[in-house]
């Protein structure tokens, strides 16, 4: 019997019925080839279309590939239909049919500004190795970035680890994190091999998987808010990436910070590739796509 | 745009900040040639601008690659702060 991963979160995939992918001028894709996982986001006419999200493979363009098309499953389209292709993510150097690479950094802000409104001034986007803090103005043009991908504190692999040390799934980490009496103080947040080995230590002297997952949800938390004070924070306020997803980081972020995050019906882990897909759009607009 | 180029780990803050907004306005782009380790170039960003950037290489292991530059007694004004005619250059540490 395979041993259970309790890192692995569901894949999945969408795409919006409603929508006539041929009724449309411009169809344009994003993909988003991140570090632990990977999306692509089509879009027609600047509208959300379809979607998907996948782990990262070993392969930079076999993962661009695979998230592309089953992204496209079920919806008549082809990556031939499509007007450009925007790559971003660490991998986005490497997907061979991508008309332009643009920083995943760019694309968040102008994913979340699709998402959250034009309202968002400050944008946390919670990666699965790394952490950004975008400031954007009310196009989703970057102003400023501060970007951390040297240490695994305070990213999506980081909780990844965690969760397979306690043996939880990752997608019930946030509300475990949150049965417990009273809030215990964080874990080593500057480590996250430092912060394994002190769960271990709280695991022997019989601390719960909850309050262990407490500790280490509000070091995560703060190590995030130390890096958000370096650029400072701007309202509104929006978080995007995989973490957004664990309420257990987000409330006690919250709390810290003493700022509410927006919310969204948009999935925010899409957000990157999303931002691609509206780059695309642009791109054909200004007669440099593929089918401009 | 303000960009923070660098990192944060146990051993402290080692981040650059370049406004960039000030590079399209600077034909010579001096803080290139200044850096005596290398560590900065020219780079098309997203919005098409030619903006000095800190090279992918270095951006975490920027405590070492700078570390010429800050002796600890005496330290002598950095060489690509004082070269940046625009006073976009500032570091963290």
């Amino acid at each position: 019997m395979a041993e259970q991963e309790y890192w692995r979160w569901t894949e999945y995939r969408h795409h919006d019925e409603s929508i006539d992918p041929r009724a449309g001028a411009i169809v344009a894709a994003g993909i988003d080839v991140g570090s632990v996982s990977s999306q692509a986001v089509v879009t027609v006419d600047d509208r959300l279309y379809a979607f998907s999200s996948m782990r990262t493979g070993s392969n930079s363009p076999d993962s661009a590939t695979n998230a592309l098309n089953w992204a496209l499953e079920g919806t008549g389209l082809t990556p031939g239909d499509l007007a450009c292709v925007v790559g971003t993510g660490y991998g986005r150097v490497n997907i061979p049919f991508a008309d332009k690479a643009i920083t995943e950094i760019a694309c968040h802000a102008r994913g979340a500004n699709f998402m959250y409104g034009p309202s968002v001034r400050t944008l946390l986007d919670m990666g699965g190795q790394d952490c950004k803090i975008i400031h954007c103005d009310e196009q989703g043009k970057v102003r400023a970035f501060l970007m951390n991908d040297k240490c695994a504190a305070g990213t999506g692999r980081g909780m990844e680890v965690f969760a397979d040390l306690l043996a939880v799934p990752i997608e019930q980490v946030g509300a475990l994190s949150f049965e417990v009496e009273e809030e215990p103080d964080p874990v080593s947040s500057t480590c996250v091999v430092f912060a394994k080995s002190e769960a271990t230590g709280l695991l022997r002297r019989g601390w719960p998987k909850s309050k262990v997952l407490a500790a280490y949800c509000a070091a995560m938390a703060h190590r995030v808010v130390t890096l958000i004070e370096r650029l400072g924070i701007e309202k509104e306020f929006a978080i995007t990436g995989g973490i957004a997803k664990n309420a257990g980081v987000v409330k006690r972020l919250q709390r810290e910070l003493g700022v509410e995050p927006l919310t969204t019906t948009y999935d925010a882990q899409i957000a990157g590739a999303l931002g691609g897909a509206l780059f695309a759009t642009a791109l054909v607009r200004k007669g440099k796509g593929r089918k401009a | 745009m303000r960009a923070n180029y660098g990192y944060k780990d146990g051993s402290g803050e080692f981040f650059i900040t370049i406004d960039t907004d000030a590079c399209p306005r600077c034909a010579e782009r001096p803080c290139v040639a200044a850096c005596p380790a290398g560590v900065l170039e020219i780079v098309e960003d997203d919005y098409d601008d030619q903006v000095a950037a800190v090279r992918e290489a270095d951006r975490r292991r920027l405590k070492y690659a700078c570390a010429p530059c800050k002796p600890v007694s005496d330290p002598p004004p950095l060489a690509c702060v004082s070269g940046c005619p625009a006073g976009a250059i500032v570091h963290s540490w």
